[in-house]
């Protein structure tokens, strides 16, 4: 059935809310009102306030709810509706959530998702369009899942309600009118496998979450244009990254571009970037590119954020720039 | 005044001096470099610990902070599997791993202590939303010093807590002094119960350093929460004896006052009404130390004695 992005991860939600009836959801706005993103439409109808439940603009203790109650057992996923707003969280998810098992000598786990939303595309400024994913991918004891497509954001939360880990959730604002055709049936992907979403030997392309979509049209492109056989491979998870895959295809094509919309420096890119040279130095035939955010802030204005943002373009010329 | 056996007040007062011999001899170690790290010592507070944990139930969940020893004590932790944390031994409690601040033993209710002052409110309001949910015979308690009431994480804790209706008794320890700051330089407030009333919830100061005031008012603060539906706050007025670490040299605050408050020790009052009411004897009492002081010795040779942990545990519990 035609579904969107939105749609998938309800239903993802659903689906593991019947199977676990001790699950419970917490966050700002997801009640009747659905989620701003309406991500969790259809849920408080289907399992009422007490497992759809509301919750006061309090970001801290959201996640110490989660976590508490999670260590007893009852998995709770929380939604935090801007990535933006988990600065606030981060207290309870950094020291707390990612550390506790290890603190503990693994007599503890923190089995909790948490759910928020990226990225910049919709005129939200500075405080609402953020990619802050390397900054939770550099704490050890946290997974960082990326989706791109609604099929995948459906099995991989559906995973990562299953983990017995925090999991951070990024779902990308500009996805959730996304759709595509879902089977009627149980989807569960693994946490840490990357998928190749386009296969060719003249370039290896790295990226995830929305990323993937500008970067197949990218390739498309170059393709048609140029004769290049890009192998676009979306990572779908940031920690732990799908080292095997990208290797495997870095070694077929001697040429890496890493594509995302969080800032440069000191982002996934250069981490990934870093991970080729030690594993693959000898395979590759020219310098790792890397085509990222800016290092600014997101600016309000149209025009400036359109420029921001990293466009088919944007990869096209860099690659044949470059590389 | 609750009505309390001379068993339990024997029980009590022993307690509170397992609690202190143990700190005291972790000073020792830390001496020794046996025990490295900041260790933040309860001595002075042990009436709150000993007393709470007295009226709760075995099954009832407590949540602890960076001064924890005393909680852990007071809940019936083994004094051995402590020592050899502390020690950073693989026999303790977290492997090693956690040392002091994270001490916790979930066969027991407790849930942790917290490295970050005002953490673990949070943590408690999900330990009382899985109560209220699937556990409801079961109450929480958390415990936090003065220092964390003027953190987001306080007022986040106790107003979600208020408003969905939890069983969680906040307990502040009211120790005059987060480090070098002052409470009356902290918090706007003689009376720091009275933050409760923002949140709708009852709040309640005591005496901290008197165990059976401490002991009559958790019983009202549990009754209260089990009744009402409602948080508690719970302010036990003390003072810490000893600096905020080991490595505090106490610059910011006078002898005299370190003098007067000693004078309010815990155990001292306690034990002095003891002897007075003839509920124990002076031999008693020394029989009571050597007991204490031979378990605390056993602690200690089962910590030297556990291994270290092999340097793979650097790698191992990161996931689950």
């Amino acid at each position: 059935m035609e579904t969107t992005f939105s749609e998938a991860i309800s239903q993802a939600i659903a689906e593991e809310m019947r199977l676990d009836e001790r699950l419970t959801i917490i966050g700002e706005d997801i009640g009747a009102y659905g989620g701003y993103f309406k991500a969790t439409k259809g849920l408080y109808e289907e399992f009422g306030p007490e497992r759809v439940k509301d919750t006061p603009i309090s970001e801290i203790a959201l996640l110490g709810t989660a976590i508490g109650s999670s260590i007893l057992g009852y998995r709770v996923i929380v939604e935090i509706s801007y990535i933006d707003f988990m600065t606030i969280s981060s207290e309870q998810i950094i020291n707390q959530a990612a550390k506790m098992h290890y603190m503990s000598g693994g007599i503890v786990n923190v089995p909790i998702v948490v759910r928020t939303q990226c990225g910049a595309g919709i005129r939200n400024a500075a405080q609402h369009s953020q990619s802050l994913e390397a900054l939770f991918s550099h704490i050890p004891g946290l997974k960082v899942v990326m989706p791109s497509t609604p099929l995948e954001a459906k099995g991989l939360l559906r995973t990562s309600i299953r983990d017995n880990n925090p999991v951070i959730f990024i779902e990308h604002k500009k996805l959730y009118k996304t759709s595509q055709d879902i089977p009627d049936k149980d989807i569960v992907i693994p946490i840490g496998k990357a998928v190749k979403k386009r296969t060719g030997d003249g370039l290896t392309l790295i990226t995830y979450s929305y990323m993937t979509l500008v970067a197949l049209k990218a390739a498309k492109k170059l393709k048609e244009d140029n004769g290049i056989e890009v192998e676009v491979i979306d990572l779908r998870t940031l920690l732990p990254f799908d080292k095997e895959t990208i290797i495997d295809s870095v070694k077929n094509t001697g040429k890496v571009a890493i594509v995302h919309e969080a800032c440069r420096s000191f982002g996934a890119a250069a981490e990934i970037s870093a991970f080729i040279q030690e594993e693959a130095f000898d395979y590759l035939d020219a310098p790792i590119l890397r085509i990222c955010g800016p290092d600014t802030p997101v600016p309000y204005c149209p025009d400036l954020e359109d420029e921001y943002m990293i466009s088919k373009e944007d990869i096209v010329e860099g690659i044949l720039k470059n590389l | 005044m609750v009505n309390i056996g001379k068993k339990e007040k024997i029980k009590l007062l022993k307690t509170m001096k397992k609690i202190r011999s143990f700190e005291e001899a972790v000073f020792k170690l830390t001496s020794q470099s046996l025990v490295q790290g900041s260790v933040h010592f309860y001595i002075g507070q042990e009436a709150i610990a000993t007393g709470i944990c007295h009226c709760i139930d075995k099954k009832d969940y407590v949540m602890s902070n960076h001064r924890g020893h005393g909680h852990m004590i007071a809940r019936g932790a083994r004094l051995e599997k402590m020592m050899a944390e502390l020690m950073g031994r693989k026999d303790g409690y977290c492997k090693g791993k956690g040392g002091t601040m994270h001490l916790l033993d979930p066969s027991i209710g407790m849930m942790g202590a917290n490295g970050i002052v005002g953490g673990g409110n949070p943590i408690a309001v999900g330990l009382g939303y899985a109560c209220k949910n699937f556990e409801k015979e079961r109450i929480v308690v958390s415990f936090f010093g003065d220092g964390a009431l003027n953190t987001g994480a306080f007022h986040e804790s106790l107003n979600l807590a208020s408003v969905w209706e939890l069983p969680i008794l906040f307990v502040c320890e009211n120790n005059q002094y987060a480090i070098s700051t002052s409470v009356d330089y902290s918090t706007p407030l003689a009376d720091l119960s009275k933050r409760a009333a923002s949140y709708g919830i009852v709040g309640t100061n005591i005496d901290g350093n008197n165990i059976l005031k401490v002991i009559d008012e958790t019983k009202n603060c549990i009754k209260a929460i089990k009744k009402d539906k409602r948080p508690v706050l719970l302010v036990c007025n003390t003072y810490r004896h000893m600096g905020h670490s080991i490595h505090d040299p106490r610059t910011y605050r006078t002898k005299e006052e370190e003098k007067n408050w000693k004078k309010k020790d815990p155990i001292l009052l306690f034990e002095s009404k003891l002897l007075k009411e003839k509920t124990i004897d002076q031999a008693a009492i020394k029989d009571m130390q050597k007991d204490i002081d031979r378990d605390i010795e056993k602690a200690i040779g089962f910590g030297k004695k556990s291994p270290k942990p092999g340097k793979q545990e650097l790698f191992n519990d990161i996931y689950a």
